[in-house]
């Protein structure tokens, strides 16, 4: 049974008085434990609605979201199902609830209601994989945007999800406070086995999961591994950009020198420098 | 401004700093009490004693606690000063007259007492807001207010709304910044000198902050129910209350001092040096 699904999932918005928005349309996919998956789409493609399904902030209009079998339209499951599945949202500012990072931080474990001693554990842990402990005690006002993202993650992470989401959790951050961000979900990933499901419009990001999931006016447009990354009329037609490697490597197969798709600098300088017969070295 | 966000906590280990936060609002509340009892400038210099005393064992920095005491020592002597030219005493000569304003010995003597007693009012609970910080005060609050949930009063809830406002106004103050210098860059007349002009300059600031704190506040709610929310139901804390032995005495202390104040006011017993120092 995969660990999160969706059955042709449809969801409308109201809009004006008798009028609503299709925001997605028969939605099917799933996610495995310990899958980094990229959900990408363009404004208005249902990305952050399909977020909101995946915990049960919103309960579908038509077909099923289950989380390791338990359906997120049955309220008595909402609160094992939030346990397993852990959220992080775009605006660092909006979601923390106190005002030291610590006690932010232990506001998810304080809600399981576990032993005092047992949250300052996983406090400090969580913490720890996400690098802030020493900003324990200050104040969420004294960080960069990168920062409050990570301590943001560390409050999901001390919830001990199974999965976590990142709902566009990079789209706020400068290029540095990206890369933290995107330092430590790829190690919780790696490390940790945890699944990730990152909702991004950011290609070179998307490019770092092992599958791309696209949606398109509510729909999934394609699911697949990196090979998407191949397929240009795919992008063209969905509206979106390819990776910035691959299309320095399209522009250099038109002039005739094919270097493949490479995905990060690391393979584009590889694959360059084998192309002109040198031994590729990376960076 | 974002300074707000820890209050004006001032970080040190005193013992002021470590009592427990549900013991010094106590004691806070039973000294503002105490506070009005005091008439004699005898039982006021006892009182003073005491806080001044406080101040010290906090290991605050004077020049600290004065600095964020600035702006009501100007109301208060604005207002001594006011209570000294306008108290009225027919039964006695003034001491000197401009038209309609009098001084007289007895109108000093008040007006003193009255910035006395309005100074002694504020010192301590910024003693206390220098020494505890928000979340140990809203956390503080919960837990004495607790009695209330017998009334239905949602206490918990309330203790969080007092810590998710805490929490957001440097965010809001940072926001109205950001929509003041957008409307700015529009034209809008902020540094009119006319009042009406600049209060209503205002309503298109205050729109948008509405607005946007309307969506924050969805937000907000869509991360807490992310994070397993569900109210106070089965919830528990990382940092519990604890309670010392030297809170217990220093509770007992003030009510020690509680009962001198009382003493020297009622002068129960007819001590004689208590009525010889009654002014």
């Amino acid at each position: 049974m995969p660990f999160l699904e969706f059955k042709n999932v449809g969801y409308s918005y109201i809009s004006g008085e008798d009028d609503y928005i299709r925001a997605l349309d028969s939605v099917s996919f799933s996610v495995e434990r310990g899958e980094f998956v990229a959900l990408v789409g363009c404004n208005g493609s249902g990305k952050s609605t399909l977020a909101r399904l995946c915990n049960g902030l919103i309960a579908p209009d038509d077909g099923r979201v289950t989380v390791d079998g338990d359906d997120t339209s049955d309220k008595s499951k909402l609160h094992g199902i939030r346990k397993k599945i852990g959220v992080v949202f775009q605006n660092p500012d909006n979601q923390m609830v106190t005002t030291v990072v610590e006690d932010d931080v232990a506001f998810g474990p304080e809600n399981l209601g576990l032993p005092p001693a047992e949250i300052r554990e996983r406090v400090d842990l969580a913490l720890k994989s996400v690098g802030m402990s020493e900003y324990a005690k200050s104040g969420p006002f004294r960080l960069s945007g990168g920062q409050k993202q990570r301590v943001a993650i560390a409050g999901v992470l001390a919830i001990k999800p199974e999965l976590m989401i990142l709902d566009e959790a990079t789209g706020m951050l400068d290029p540095s406070g990206r890369r933290e961000v995107m330092d430590v979900v790829k190690k919780l990933n790696r490390e940790e086995n945890m699944a990730v499901v990152m909702i991004t419009h950011f290609m070179e990001e998307a490019a770092v999961a092992d599958r791309i999931i696209i949606l398109d006016k509510g729909r999934v447009a394609a699911d697949g591994g990196r090979e998407l990354f191949e397929d240009t009329a795919l992008f063209d037609r969905v509206g979106l950009e390819l990776p910035v490697y691959v299309r320095v490597a399209q522009k250099l197969k038109e002039k005739g020198l094919d270097i493949g798709c490479p995905l990060d600098i690391t393979s584009f300088v590889e694959n360059t420098a084998s192309a002109f017969g040198g031994k590729g070295r990376g960076v | 401004m974002r300074d707000v966000t820890i209050g004006q906590y001032y970080p040190s280990d005193s013992i002021v700093h470590r009592a427990d936060p549900r013991f010094k609002i106590v004691i806070l509340i039973l000294y503002l009490v105490t506070v009005f009892f005091c008439e004699s400038f005898l039982s006021f210099g006892f009182m003073t004693f005491f806080a001044v005393l406080t101040v010290i064992l906090s290991r605050v920095p004077i020049n600290k606690v004065l600095k964020s005491l600035k702006f009501i020592l100007i109301i208060l002597a604005f207002t001594t000063f006011l209570m000294m030219i306008f108290y009225k005493d027919p039964g006695n000569k003034p001491l000197a007259e401009w038209g309609i304003f009098h001084i007289y010995l007895n109108g000093i003597y008040a007006s003193v007492k009255l910035g006395w007693r309005l100074l002694l009012f504020v010192i301590m609970p910024t003693v206390l807001t220098l020494t505890s910080t928000p979340t140990e005060l809203c956390d503080a609050l919960e837990s004495l207010l607790k009695p209330l949930k017998l009334l239905h009063i949602p206490v918990h809830e309330l203790a969080l709304i007092m810590s998710i406002a805490l929490r957001l106004i440097p965010t809001l103050i940072e926001e109205t910044d950001k929509i003041i210098n957008a409307q700015k860059a529009r034209g809008a007349a902020f540094e009119s000198k006319n009042p009406f002009r600049k209060i209503k300059a205002m309503i298109p600031v205050l729109i948008p902050l509405f607005v946007s704190s309307f969506r924050r506040a969805d937000d907000l709610a869509d991360a807490m129910d992310s994070r397993c929310y569900r109210g106070a139901k089965g919830r528990t804390r990382m940092k519990k209350l604890h309670f010392h032995v030297g809170d217990v005495i220093a509770l007992l202390f003030w009510c020690a001092v509680t009962v001198c104040v009382l003493f020297l006011k009622y002068n129960w017993l007819g001590w004689g040096f208590i009525s010889a120092w009654s002014l």
